[in-house]
């Protein structure tokens, strides 16, 4: 039985693409036969993020459009096995997306695959909604910040009533909190929300914490989704939350920052 | 900037963020999730009080409250002036 799983958080820059890439890798790492696609029509970039930008050639709108059959335009991840990436389309808008449409390739995702991704534009316009109406679990990525959280609230509670289970009242939309760029150094001197606020806060249960870290930005420049990094922090993080998902009990790590002494802080310094 | 501040921590910032929020998304709940003619109960209720003083429009508040399975319609109306019934 496949699921569908959306990238959501309403607000932009959070860490939403870098996630479904790293999520999307991971369960194919774990052996499931898994496509991520980009929702954000217009906006495309989890091409470059997953690096397959050159490879684009046709796209989800033209598939919708019926201007290009799916196969033509599904991309295989030349790293990951099992690792497929439907891009989406630079030039059109976001009302290209039409809920038939989109049904209708979703549909066909289905047939062939265990996990569709589908990575959300910000916002809780058309695309947004596109992307969240026919999931079957949300993954809410929010940043311990509060304009983000306060808009993961918003969105859940889209979530809740505007999604397609949620209009055939079937088992409500699975919610699971994805909390990223958390900084260990500023949660303890007191300048930033920590797990436990946001928990409370949104009350939905927590699947990671990926720890704010320089190896995501080098992910990025390199086009590689930074769970194929597995020495680094977010690689390590994203590795557990995509395990927790699939059922395995897992502590949450790196939720307190390591003590280091005075020399070793002062050889990271100057290393 | 005096030698002073370089020793002087300023009260970490994460608590009041929390308390914002926790307030902010109590508020906005009610809002979003309330029966539809919340706003309109809110603009008449605003409408009969002024006719009686001089208030302004945040220390009318109305919100829904769930407890268990019983809803509770809290209106909230802040007398200008201070205590005393002071007007």
């Amino acid at each position: 039985m496949s699921k569908i799983i959306v990238m959501t958080s309403g607000k932009g820059g959070v860490g939403k693409t870098t996630s479904a890439a790293s999520f999307a890798a991971g369960l194919a790492l774990r052996g499931h036969k898994t496509v991520v696609v980009d929702f954000d029509v217009g906006l495309r970039n989890l091409d470059l993020v997953m690096g397959c930008e050159r490879r684009v050639v046709f796209d989800f709108i033209n598939v919708i459009n019926g201007d290009a059959r799916l196969k033509q335009a599904l991309i295989r991840d030349k790293r990951v096995e099992n690792l497929w990436i439907l891009p989406t389309s630079q030039t059109r808008d976001k009302n290209a997306l039409t809920k038939p449409g989109v049904e209708r390739v979703l549909g066909a995702l289905r047939q062939e695959f265990d996990f569709i991704i589908c990575d959300s534009p910000a916002g809780i316009e058309k695309g947004a909604l596109m992307a969240l109406y026919f999931s079957d679990e949300a993954v809410i990525v929010t940043n311990p910040e509060i304009s983000s959280v306060r808009d993961s609230d918003r969105i859940l509670g889209v979530l809740a009533s505007r999604s397609r289970r949620a209009e055939l009242e079937m088992e409500p939309v699975k919610e699971h909190l994805l909390l990223t760029r958390y900084d260990l150094n500023r949660v303890e001197t007191g300048e930033m929300l920590t797990v436990d606020d946001v928990m409370e806060i949104l009350a939905i249960p927590l699947l990671g914490v990926v720890p704010e870290s320089q190896s995501v930005l080098r992910a990025s420049n390199l086009g590689s989704p930074v769970i194929l990094d597995s020495a680094s922090q977010p690689g390590q993080a994203y590795a557990d939350a995509v395990g927790r998902f699939l059922g395995d009990s897992l502590e949450h790590r790196f939720l307190t920052a390591e003590r280091r002494g005075i020399f070793q802080r002062l050889l990271r310094r100057s290393a | 900037m005096s030698l002073l501040d370089l020793f002087r921590r300023q009260p970490p910032s994460a608590p009041a963020a929390r308390e914002r929020l926790q307030i902010l998304m109590a508020h906005e709940r009610a809002g979003v999730r309330g029966p539809d003619y919340l706003p309109k109960l809110h603009k008449d209720l605003l409408r009969v009080c002024k006719k009686y003083m001089q208030i302004s429009d945040d220390k009318v508040s109305v919100r829904v409250e769930e407890l268990g399975n019983v809803s509770m319609l809290e209106v909230n109306i802040e007398l200008p002036g201070g205590g005393a019934y002071a007007r």
